[in-house]
């Protein structure tokens, strides 16, 4: 499993370059489109939604779909590398990957011929479900996993000199409840977007682009985005019916974002700096239990009271927590176990996180129940930051008793690239 | 039978049955008897070999020139009366092969011996349109090959069923329908002939067709426990079924031998010939696509042999039928370009690791395990390298064409 000619690949692959060449920065617009999406664009410009409308950057400093406001829907997936795939493989893939995804979130197919424009004797080069659907704000976040670098001690694909040092898997929490076929992986791809079938169309192009190379580990739907990343956004609510994310870290503060998000010069790997670590925890909520607990109680869980989302000490949604406050039985107003005190920077040392978690529904279990939950995901400038506040959680929170966590990982985020580069190409430098 | 990871696809061109005036190359004569080939030589010269076959048997008679693999037909002249002379002229190139013959057109065919061509490769020219005519031709040979070898192999296996020894039958099942498997797509274009042989019970109540063939002789053979579950986990396997009595039995064989009798009458007559001509190479590269996605739907799924477990012998035979066809047009293929040796290239190693993951769990000649000891991560091991392999070979056609 070599590059297609053999040779060590230094760049793009040649479909990438030809491809990145004909289409680079505003080019990519007016530039190398195929037919079918500029028909696209034509007959749905007129009465698409702003929301719709979204075109986000590809190229950047940093990769999007991490400041970028959180968009409605998500799909996200794990990949293996194949059995005896090799360096080249990865390296090819993510050149492939990036080419592909600068096209699909500018609203383009997956490549100029795209899902009309090819040989009517070949299976087409994009799917066609998003024919006619703008780019919706769609973003895709590539991330590397812990064992590309090194699985069971063995370094796979030579690439354990450049593995950072804080990547490692994360330790188990009380109450960890993982199957595995939810957790772990080699790659990551994190497609978000306003509209569904945007992110589902994104991910199945991905992953057809990898049969060979990578084949899917897992991958989770999620709708609802449970937080906000920008102070215009409001702030959601989970399936627990709770405002989620008040106190996220927003895309226009810059120094809470260097100082927690965005890992620096001296942190580790210089490929990484300028990126990030992405944690991805699915967490099954038992729906039908919370739902039968009264108002107060489920109140006392979360430390904040369901109508607004204000704290129980007092104030709006967005007062700061006090707690230190009393209510009139002389009891603390919040809770020593709720979710907001024992998750809150003020208790953990200041520790911030960036959050864009999602909920989802997979249907109903085998018994009845709502197959559902949150998919929680983070960014933080180490996994160090999740662990030490997820410890905590795990030890007391009191919402334990209604959720359970049953995937994990964790995912070096390289930083963005500009126009013509492919994500994660300093791996390879 | 097991299709060796065979060396890159070697060019051997059936050039259709010339007289044999060419000066150049000594034939090698061969005689065909009832029980006997003898091949004048074990060996020749790369570039314009000629056969000259002559019938001293008493049955019509076939001579085949098989691939190292022991599948592929790189040449064969059929239709051979008795008493009467054939001529086979091929450009082979250097490798091993197989001769053999098939008094009676039926069977797997007597006297298979080896024969090696040494020396150079061999450049091909000549007109495009002719080659790919071809390997047509030989797309053609394979399927009346590997259904010759399915008339008396379902002889044998309904011959035991019906006499109720059915060990031996439960012995023949998975290996007899190997044959069927490597040309489904053939049979399957052939309207209500591969219901009759091949449905499953579901899919025959839920049409309304009365349930024959293959499965449901396997449902006899491998009885189900009395609390036991169709395919759909849901139908009691009981429910208006019972085990065939001898009457039915005797009924069900004779039904299986008639269809296929029937498929063995198509693949030798005009109309096959005339859709597969049709179709061109295009229809052979599509017909390798098809096995597999037969593989990725029915076989993966462990839904077909419902009651035996014998899916991977089903599944091998897919995979070999698929090569098979593919070898015959890889080499159009490749000569269009890099792109066309790329996707080669990825086809091959996309074979390759899927025959390589095969046999970890048997083979065609010495059983598989049951499909029922696969773990879920074994099939999706399995899952993964169909798609792996099945993505470029969905391009090959437009490849091929180009």
């Amino acid at each position: 499993m070599t590059s297609p000619d053999g040779s060590p690949a230094s760049g793009l692959t040649r479909r990438g370059m030809l491809g990145l060449l004909g289409a680079g920065g505003a080019g990519l617009v007016a530039g190398g489109v195929g037919g079918a999406a500029v028909a696209a664009a034509a007959t749905t410009d007129a009465v698409a939604t702003a929301a719709e409308r979204l075109v986000y950057p590809f190229f950047g400093a940093h990769q999007g779909g991490i400041t970028t406001p959180v968009q409605e829907h998500l799909h996200i997936a794990a990949f293996d590398m194949a059995d005896g795939a090799n360096r080249d493989d990865i390296q090819t893939l993510l050149q492939d990957w990036s080419y592909a995804a600068s096209r699909m979130t500018q609203g383009l197919d997956v490549t100029s011929s795209g899902a009309l424009g090819g040989d009517p004797q070949a299976p087409p080069d994009d799917t066609g479900e998003a024919i006619g659907t703008p780019a919706n704000g769609l973003t895709i976040t590539i991330g590397l996993g812990p064992t590309l670098f090194r699985a069971d001690g063995v370094d796979r694909f030579g690439l354990a000199v450049r593995a950072p040092e804080d990547l490692v898997a994360l330790p188990r929490f009380v109450g960890d409840d993982l199957n595995p076929r939810q957790s772990y992986g080699d790659l990551c791809i994190q497609a978000c977007a306003n509209d569904p079938q945007v992110a589902v169309h994104a991910i199945r192009n991905l992953t057809r682009i990898a049969f060979g190379r990578a084949a899917i580990r897992w991958s989770q739907l999620g709708f609802g985005r449970t937080s906000r990343t920008t102070s215009e956004q409001s702030t959601p609510r989970n399936l627990f019916g709770y405002k989620d994310g008040t106190a996220n870290i927003l895309a226009d503060d810059t120094g809470a974002l260097k100082q927690h998000v965005w890992v620096g010069e001296d942190d580790g790997p210089s490929w990484l700096a300028g990126g990030t670590y992405l944690v991805v925890r699915k967490i099954a909520m038992t729906i039908e239990l919370w739902d039968r607990q009264r108002l107060a109680e489920q109140d006392r869980i979360f430390g904040r009271n369901k109508g607004e989302g204000a704290p129980l000490s007092g104030g709006d949604e967005f007062t700061p927590p006090d707690f230190a406050a009393n209510d009139a039985t002389g009891a603390p107003a919040i809770d020593p176990d709720s979710h907001v005190r024992l998750a809150h920077p003020s208790q953990n040392d200041g520790i911030r996180l960036l959050r864009r978690g999602y909920n989802f529904v997979d249907g109903n279990s085998e018994i009845g129940q709502l197959a559902a939950g949150l998919l929680f995901l983070s960014f933080q400038r180490s996994p160090e930051q999740f662990i030490a506040v997820q410890r905590r959680l795990a030890a007391s929170d009191l919402m334990n008793e209604y959720v359970r966590h049953v995937g994990s990982s964790v995912w070096a985020v390289p930083p963005g690239v500009e126009d013509g580069g492919y994500i994660g190409s300093g791996l390879f430098d | 039978m097991t299709v060796a990871a065979s060396a890159a696809a070697v060019v051997v061109i059936l050039s259709g049955c010339v007289p044999n005036t060419e000066a150049s190359a000594a034939a090698v004569t061969v005689r065909s008897t009832d029980d006997t080939c003898d091949v004048s030589s074990k060996s020749a010269a790369s570039g314009n070999v000629t056969f000259k076959v002559a019938n001293d048997g008493t049955q019509v008679t076939e001579f085949y020139l098989l691939a190292d693999d022991g599948l592929r037909i790189v040449g064969e002249v059929e239709n051979i009366a008795p008493g009467a002379s054939r001529t086979l002229t091929v450009v082979a190139q250097p490798g091993d092969y197989f001769t053999l013959c098939k008094p009676g057109m039926i069977g797997e065919g007597v006297g298979r011996a080896g024969f090696a061509v040494q020396g150079e490769k061999v450049a091909i020219s000549g007109d495009d349109a002719e080659v790919k005519q071809e390997a047509v031709g030989l797309y053609a040979a394979f399927v009346k090959d590997q259904v010759e070898q399915l008339v008396p192999g379902v002889e044998e296996l309904t011959a035991a069923y019906v006499a109720n020894d059915d060990d031996t039958a439960r012995a023949l099942f998975p290996t007899v329908r190997a044959y069927y498997e490597r040309i489904e797509p053939v049979a399957e274009a052939l309207g209500d002939l591969d219901p009759r042989i091949d449905y499953r019970e579901l899919d025959a109540v839920a049409e309304g067709l009365e349930w024959t063939g293959f499965h449901r002789i396997e449902k006899d053979l491998w009885v189900p426990a009395s609390d036991a579950l169709n395919s759909d986990d849901e139908t009691p396997a009981w429910q208006d079924w019972k085990p065939s009595t001898r009457e039915e039995r005797q009924q069900w064989a004779d039904r299986l031998q008639a269809d296929v009798a029937e498929l063995n009458d198509y693949v030798h007559g005009e109309e096959f010939q005339t859709a597969l001509d049709d179709q061109g190479i295009a229809g052979i590269s599509n017909g390798a696509i098809a096995l597999l996605d037969e593989v990725a739907t029915g076989k993966i799924t462990g839904e077909e042999d419902w009651w035996s477990g014998t899916d991977l012998w089903d599944f091998a035979a897919n995979v070999e039928g698929s090569k098979m066809a593919y070898s015959l047009v890889s080499d159009f293929a490749a000569s269009t370009g890099t792109e066309g040796e790329q996707i080669i290239a990825r086809i091959d190693e996309g074979y390759a690791a899927l025959e390589g993951k095969l046999a970890q769990y048997g083979s065609l000649t010495n059983g598989f395990v049951t499909y029922s000891d696969l773990t879920d991560d074994d099939r999706r091991a399995f899952t993964d390298l169909i798609n792996a392999l099945a993505e470029p070979l969905s391009r090959l056609t437009v490849v091929v064409l180009t």
